[in-house]
């Protein structure tokens, strides 16, 4: 029943959020395309100058893109198979009746709270340095040789830091949908004689099925733009085996002053982060309909 | 018999779900006892867990070489700063697609949720160029701006969604008493949604206050947030461990203890709507 004095008002109430996010999605990225077909050094001194497609012709066939990507991949993927399998885990072990459940929760979904730098640094130095770490110690207990995480392991460091973060965000996803679950339709498996498994395949993890896409396209997005814990951990490093995407955009544009390097770089960023945003719009927006 | 079995199983339950809870927290919990050790005691082989002489001589060690409270203070007044912003756009806006919806509010949903896909360093250079150009580099200001804008969309959004349980008879009520727009949504709408609206506030602090590719790329020594300010610890002559922990302490103790009552809008903020 809105009037057309509500409608008009509506559209001048929302007319200020739309055109900001407008200016914020088309300036910048406008100008990053732009750049990106400009050969343009912020320390050279020289006047941006046309070049085509070089930038990202070099861009594309640096074998460090390559490896960043592979890179991306797997930290991505390492995050989400330990979170997912993790959080699964998790949310079916706190979902069961227990003394302190509160408190638990509470713990649990602390390290989400904790900023990336600091979670980085803690690990970086207090858990996993050779001399003073605190793994240093466990491994010496059992008389075995400190294990120099960030150096001989650095993506699997990187993987577990990050993990660590992203945990209590799945947990506390699944574990949410899997408190919507019906308590009648499980039990009325139970005294149909369903086991324990054939419960969980067949009616908890179906109704999670849902739940666990939202987790994964959710993360991929954030972890696709994993900088600070790279950034304070490794720099990217030893040589490029921790250097992602974003990191290397990074690299290229504000540690080589590289403007149309970093540009076509970011360029192809974005691509990537898209195709997976398709997928996850997709989902919501059926949502919406709902 | 029932009965007794089911106890055993909850006590078992409890352990398991007491282990790992602890495990989990543990590299928090390790971070706040080490902020309290000497620098010895903090690197002592085998570790001090509680047996250590307490004390606070790294939280004033950190305040006086650092000016925490300098950073403390960039921190605060960026996260509030960029989520009231946010507030101020956002209620209007998600006042008019709940309960003025058109045939393009739904798009127009899902395109604003799109710009929050575009990842950060797509449009680093040029953020950077400008920000250089117009004097906002390393200013409070210039954080404000773009974290406004970088969580402009989870705000409508988590606002859409709870304005959309309030029955909009209520509000048509108020427009036939003669109450003017204005009026409707500031002493109608708003009152109604205030538990909305605080879940919103709290979740933008949250994110607002440990985001770290703006803060960690825009800032220097002036204007850096804890974020950054936490960053410089990791080059060689900040590695000492108690002082890292006082320091990393304080910066989360905050936004820990807000985060805590903020845990059941979490998932709704931070999943669009998509899990209730």
């Amino acid at each position: 029943m809105a009037t057309a004095h509500a409608r008009g008002a509506a559209r001048v109430m929302l007319s200020p959020a739309v055109v900001l996010l407008l200016l914020w999605m088309i300036v910048p990225l406008g100008m990053t395309i732009w750049f990106s077909f400009q050969r343009y050094g912020l320390l050279s001194g020289m006047p941006p100058e046309w070049t085509g497609l070089t930038n990202y012709r070099y861009f594309l066939t640096d074998p460090a893109f390559f490896t960043s990507i592979k890179n991306t991949l797997t930290l991505v993927g390492g995050v989400l198979a330990i979170t997912v399998v993790g959080g699964i885990l998790l949310a079916l072990l706190l979902d069961q009746p227990f003394w302190g459940q509160g408190v638990v929760r509470v713990l649990v979904i602390a390290p989400f709270f904790v900023m990336p730098t600091v979670s980085a640094l803690v690990w970086k130095n207090m858990f996993m340095n050779p001399v003073n770490g605190l793994f240093a110690w466990v491994a010496k207990l059992f008389g075995a040789q400190p294990f120099d995480f960030l150096a001989q392991a650095p993506m699997f460091s990187i993987i577990l830091i990050v993990a660590w973060q992203w945990l209590p965000f799945a947990t506390l996803i699944l574990l949410t949908a899997l408190q919507s679950l019906d308590s009648e339709q499980l039990e009325a498996a139970e005294m149909d004689g369903a086991g324990w498994l054939s419960r969980f395949g067949h009616i908890m993890l179906p109704h999670l099925t849902r739940a666990i896409t939202v987790v994964i396209l959710i993360q991929t997005i954030f972890l696709l733009s994993t900088f600070a814990e790279i950034l304070v951990t490794t720099n990217g490093g030893p040589g490029t085996a921790t250097t992602n995407l974003t990191y290397l955009v990074y690299a290229q544009s504000l540690l080589q002053f590289d403007v149309g390097g970093g540009a076509a770089g970011g360029i192809v960023a974005v691509i990537l982060a898209n195709i997976v945003a398709i997928f996850l719009m997709r989902m919501i927006g059926k949502n919406l309909e709902a | 018999m029932a009965r007794s079995v089911s106890t055993r199983r909850k006590t078992l339950v409890t352990i398991l779900a007491w282990a790992v809870a602890f495990l989990i927290f543990f590299p928090i919990l390790w971070t706040v006892l080490t902020s309290f050790k000497s620098e010895g005691d903090a690197i002592a082989s085998p570790p001090k867990f509680l047996f250590f002489d307490w004390t606070v001589e790294n939280y004033v060690t950190v305040q006086e070489r650092s000016d925490y409270f300098k950073h403390f203070w960039n921190s605060v007044v960026m996260s509030v700063g960029s989520t009231l912003a946010a507030l101020v756009l956002a209620i209007p806006a998600a006042w008019s697609m709940a309960f003025v919806p058109g045939r393009r509010t739904k798009d127009l949903l899902m395109w604003m949720l799109s710009t929050k896909m575009m990842p950060a360093v797509g449009v680093l250079v040029p953020m950077y160029l400008i920000f250089r150009d117009t004097g906002l580099l390393d200013t409070r200001t210039g954080l404000v701006i773009v974290l406004t804008l970088i969580n402009l969309p989870i705000v409508v959004w988590m606002l859409y969604t709870y304005f959309k349980e309030i029955p909009a008879e209520i509000l048509e009520a108020a427009r036939m008493d003669g109450a003017s727009l204005r009026s409707e949504i500031l002493y109608v709408l708003t009152p109604m949604a205030v538990p909305g609206i605080a879940s919103t506030l709290l979740l933008n602090i949250i994110l607002a206050w440990n985001e770290a590719f703006w803060t960690l790329n825009l800032t220097a020594a002036k204007a850096a947030p804890l974020t950054a300010f936490i960053a410089s610890y990791s080059s060689p002559e900040g590695l000492f461990y108690a002082k890292l922990s006082a320091a990393s302490t304080m910066a989360i103790a905050p936004i820990l203890i807000m985060g805590w009552f903020s845990q059941k809008q979490l998932v709704r903020g931070l999943t669009f709507g998509a899990v209730k």
